[in-house]
């Protein structure tokens, strides 16, 4: 096994395009489970730590770029009241050890519909900037990241470089159901997002699907009884059955499986539950700052 | 391959090391650090924790050329020079009966000192959440956060051990 250690992204780029079949390690959380188990034999490594540009977080307009390096640690630190929820869900990683080194890169990377912070990365419409060195940049929308389970859209001499995470427009939350509260992997989770200037609302669904899901349904049915009910101007109470509503129709979005995790009649009721708390939570959320901002 | 990393303020070199090892290999076998205690390998126990660059992180999931030109914190830097001397939080648990089997207990001390460094008097609520990733199958974690109430106590009232690294800050 050979271990490669670039100190800039062109070097790293040039590594991966010259062996693509060199696997690419920041946090190490999964990879080096692979390895320490015998599961995984990479030819190469390539250390993504020394690359400074991928340890930034810039803010760019209406954006905020993390860098696909930047431990779940520093963005719980930094990014608190532009991205709420993806804070809400990169809390929820592991335990202190693991979010001091795991990253938005290696959730991406590692592909899995159990990742912890790309059901609100969905909601919140983010995508993945990635890089090769022949073909330069191109951003990927994190709904179309993973293709199936452990397999995603990056080609094999592209690194991914960060993520654009729109500023949050309104209240955002963030769930999941598991076995304990520290170091698991979750049975189902759930990101919600509210756009209060587009009048929209964003879902994303993780652990109950091939690939990370959006309740395109759920979210057109709260939008709709928002504005019969003029609830986008006048910030009133949810009206009855919406939120129940709305849980139902996220559960039906999903497409879970039965697995040593669960069944998959336990992740759609775990879902529904999780969407309809979700959807209290965070519109009174956004009901007590507008009272906040009136008084 | 070769590593040149500082291990508690000095630095070291690891000669022939597995590129595919972990950090936590490297201590144990190739720097004769035993004190971080390898468990599952996977990241769940925290018997391995140590501090890198000062946070605190499973030695097994870094790998082992990552640590190059770090600076790493492990249990042995924690208690004093002589044989059988501890730290304050060592003592801690000892005196409260924080350690049974004892195999868990290098990862705890580690992350009660990273944490009593940044919060000298934590509530029981931000202590198990500092500890999550910290797994004991003995003790119930009872005496444990007893432990770390001492520990937080006798660094107030500046009655910690002294004679230790734990105690320098």
């Amino acid at each position: 096994m050979d271990f490669l250690q670039p100190t800039s992204l062109s070097e790293a780029l040039a590594m991966k395009a010259e062996r693509p079949d060199a696997t690419p390690i920041q946090g190490g959380t999964d990879l080096m489970v692979d390895i320490n188990f015998d599961r995984a034999r990479p030819s190469a490594t390539i250390d993504l730590n020394r690359v400074p540009e991928l340890m930034d977080i810039e803010h760019v307009g209406s954006d905020v770029w993390v860098g696909a390096g930047v431990p779940y640690l520093r963005i719980m630190r930094e990014l608190q009241s532009d991205a709420p929820g993806l804070c809400m869900a990169a809390r929820t990683v592991g335990s202190p050890q693991i979010r001091a080194r795991g990253t938005l890169g290696g959730n991406l990377g590692t592909a899995s519909p159990a990742g912890d912070t790309l059901p609100l990365l969905v909601a919140i419409g983010a995508t993945a900037e990635v890089a090769s060195s022949e073909r330069g940049r191109r951003e990927i929308p994190v709904r179309n990241f993973i293709i199936r389970p452990r397999h995603s859209a990056l080609e094999s001499d592209e690194l991914i470089v960060r993520v654009r995470v729109p500023k949050a427009r309104g209240p955002q939350q963030f769930g999941k159901v598991g076995q304990r509260n520290a170091m698991v992997i979750s049975i189902a989770s759930f990101g919600l997002a509210f756009d209060l200037d587009q009048r929209a609302v964003g879902t994303g669904i993780g652990s109950a699907g091939p690939v990370i899901l959006d309740a395109p349904e759920a979210n057109a049915h709260v939008a709709e009884v928002f504005s019969t009910e003029g609830l986008w101007d006048s910030a009133a109470p949810l009206p009855d059955g919406v939120a129940k509503r709305f849980g139902e129709l996220v559960g039906q979005a999903a497409s879970p499986i039965d697995d040593v995790r669960g069944t998959a009649r336990y992740r759609r009721h775990a879902l529904s539950v999780l969407a309809a708390r979700s959807l209290k939570w965070a519109w009174n959320e956004h009901r007590e700052t507008t009272k906040g901002t009136r008084a | 391959m070769k590593v040149t990393l500082r291990v508690n303020g000095q630095t070291v070199e690891a000669e022939g090391v597995w590129p595919g090892a972990s950090l936590l290999t490297m201590l144990r076998d190739d720097l004769e650090l035993p004190g971080s205690k390898n468990a599952c390998e996977q990241g769940e126990c925290g018997s391995c924790s140590v501090l890198m660059d000062g946070e605190l992180v499973c030695a097994c999931l870094v790998q082992a050329g990552q640590a190059e030109g770090r600076d790493i914190r492990t249990v042995e830097g924690l208690s004093g020079e002589g044989d059988g001397d501890v730290g304050d939080v060592q003592q801690a648990f000892l005196d409260a009966g924080g350690v049974q089997c004892g195999f868990c207990t290098p990862g705890f001390i580690m992350a009660v000192d990273h944490l009593l460094s940044h919060e000298p008097a934590p509530s029981d609520e931000t202590t198990r959440e500092a500890l999550s990733g910290n797994l004991c199958r003995c003790t119930g974690y009872e005496k444990i956060l007893d432990a770390v109430r001492l520990a937080a106590e006798r660094r107030a009232d500046g009655s910690a051990v002294a004679t230790t690294g734990g105690a320098q800050r």
